[in-house]
């Protein structure tokens, strides 16, 4: 993902003056096509987030669009009041892109670890989030950030992530979620980086005789609620899944939306990471485990919730 | 390159400054008092900065809020509210009436100054340290786009204790922003205590002049050096220029003077006539 949002960022820099790159001194080399071709509008802001958002503010009310970059817990939980204030409360159209999210990080430990971001962002006023999952969203998220006249927060894993799509996304629209595959016993809303476990755990349930609906629930907020309306009335279970806590994230705004519009689901999980740091070293893949987000953990939790009915 | 014809600053008229300033020290006073408002001995000890600033100063236009080559002033002390809305109002960025709804249900005019609500409000501030990072953005864009405004940062001695205030501080000076200009209205008071008992603040111009600035110390309520120190940014050094102003807490009226009281206490109607007479506007 990383490296289609730098690719994706130097194409959309060529196009438009108003692109303006801020990197919190991360993304050794990363930007270099950026760099050479737009050194006037690309800034390393140092170790200093707060004073990037509000930079990045100061820029889009002055009609740049830039886009803020760094790694997930810095350009969101760090800087937070400078997302509130400066960004979302001017409707200033900063892109915030934060890599590294969930536990992308993981072996650099809870510092970098990122479960709480979406919680914080998406109860702020004008902003929207996304979770690309895969690459092709994640250029298709970023094109359509430039088009925005808000801020959104765009919410990367690392690079190298599987590629989902099988090519670019001539009509991804924010609040708009991608079906990935058709089935008809449970539907999986999935965000961000976690599409790929979620097209596994539909594989393994497949082979359980089990037809599973593959959604890329990429927009967090606004939630696409013709969806939403659509899947709790097909699906006798629908589960959520998402790199982040079931605090706040993805999972909890379904609840909401459930709540608010009184639909009682069938059966509905939220796979998510719990209301704790993940202290332990290890790669992404042995935290996913450990925590029951592995694609065929996912699969083998909704077999058995279908059988108990 | 959209480069701007600059006004040059005329001579400056003290005198008639420092009369427009008791007149902005009126209002102020009367707006604290009939909205019971906090905060007017700090927006008394900048009066005179706002004044040269909106009178001598700033290259603006009234009737064109949103012109791209204005210069940016930043209320970066934004619970100085009072000030910058009596002086947006007198200066007819919206009606004087208006005034009078300050703090008023309904009204534009909050404790704090308000986003995209009110002309010649450029940011909306209130929570220190936000409004010098605002001011180096607003100076790359120009850069970027190639209009030559300026950008002014007021901000209180008390926010120098916000950390991003220094981040801001390095990274102006490593992007060698010249035409931005901090002042800060240094009354030596914070909310609740002396500002040098709370964090230490000395000495402010050395510290400021480390960071990279062009720093230097001036006299606040003098508004013959303000206007001097102000009108000539950028000033020829490359370096983003910092202007601590040694001021007095409630400045303009006796009894108001130095006592942080009048941090959040309001005036009452008798205060009121005493202050204007004070202040020769009686």
């Amino acid at each position: 993902m990383r490296n289609a949002f730098a690719d994706e960022l130097t194409r959309l820099g060529d196009e438009d003056a108003r692109v303006v790159m801020l990197s919190g001194d991360i993304g050794n080399r990363l930007f270099d096509k950026f760099k050479a071709k737009h050194a006037q509008r690309f800034f390393n802001c140092g170790v200093a987030e707060a004073n990037m958002m509000g930079v990045a503010a100061g820029m889009a009310m002055n009609g740049l669009r830039p886009v803020a970059y760094t790694i997930t817990p810095f350009i969101t939980t760090r800087c937070l009041e400078q997302i509130r204030t400066d960004v979302c409360y001017h409707e200033a159209p900063v892109t915030i892109v934060a890599v590294g999210a969930g536990l992308a990080y993981s072996g650099l430990g809870p510092t970098h670890h990122a479960c709480e971001d979406i919680a914080f962002l998406r109860s702020l006023p004008n902003m929207v989030v996304v979770c690309p999952g895969d690459a092709f969203e994640v250029r298709a998220a970023l094109r359509a950030s430039q088009q925005q006249d808000r801020p959104v927060y765009i919410r990367l894993g690392k690079k190298g992530e599987p590629v989902v799509h099988s090519g670019p996304l001539a009509e991804f629209a924010f609040g708009k979620a991608i079906t990935m595959a058709r089935g008809s016993d449970a539907c999986l809303l999935s965000t961000g980086n976690m599409l790929p476990e979620a097209i596994e755990a539909a594989h393994a349930l497949e082979k359980q005789g089990i037809s599973a609906e593959v959604v890329s629930f990429h927009t967090v907020k606004p939630l696409d609620e013709t969806c939403l309306s659509d899947v709790f009335v097909r699906f006798p279970l629908v589960a959520t899944i998402e790199e982040h806590s079931r605090i706040g994230g993805f999972g909890a705004a379904v609840a909401e939306w459930l709540i608010d519009h009184s639909v009682t689901p069938r059966q509905f999980i939220r796979f998510g990471t719990p209301d704790a740091f993940f202290k332990k070293s290890g790669e992404q893949e042995y935290a996913r485990e450990v925590l029951g987000l592995s694609g065929h953990q996912i699969a083998a939790k909704i077999a058995d919730a279908l059988r108990q009915g | 390159m959209n480069l701007v014809v600059r006004k040059p600053a005329g001579g400056i008229d003290a005198p008639a400054l420092t009369r427009r300033a008791a007149e902005l020290r009126g209002k102020i006073i009367e707006m604290s008092h009939a909205a019971q408002a906090a905060h007017l001995a700090s927006s008394l000890s900048c009066a005179d900065i706002v004044t040269v600033a909106y009178w001598h100063v700033l290259n603006i236009d009234p009737a064109r809020p949103k012109d791209p080559l204005r210069d940016r002033f930043i209320l970066s002390k934004g619970h100085a509210a009072a000030a910058l809305y009596a002086a947006l109002a007198m200066k007819g960025f919206f009606p004087l009436q208006e005034l009078d709804t300050y703090c008023k249900d309904g009204g534009r005019l909050a404790e704090h100054p308000p986003a995209n609500l009110l002309p010649g409000v450029e940011a909306a501030t209130g929570s220190l340290g936000h409004g010098l990072p605002l001011g180096c953005g607003m100076a790359l864009s120009g850069r970027i786009k190639g209009e030559a405004f300026r950008v002014f940062a007021l901000l209180s001695d008390g926010e120098n204790n916000e950390g991003s205030v220094w981040e801001a501080a390095m990274f102006a000076a490593a992007q060698k922003l010249e035409n931005v200009c901090v002042v800060v209205d240094y009354n030596k008071w914070q909310a609740t205590a002396r500002s040098n008992e709370t964090l230490m603040l000395a000495p402010l111009a050395d510290k400021w002049t480390a960071f990279g600035w062009d720093a230097r110390e001036i006299d606040g309520h003098d508004v013959g050096a303000v206007a001097e120190a102000m009108q000539h940014v950028p000033n020829g050094s490359g370096k983003p220029v910092a202007l601590i102003a040694h001021t007095v807490k409630g400045k303009g009226v006796s009894f108001m003077e130095d006592d942080n009281n009048w941090h959040y206490r309001a005036p009452s109607s008798e205060e009121v006539a005493k202050a204007r007479k004070e202040l020769g506007l009686a």
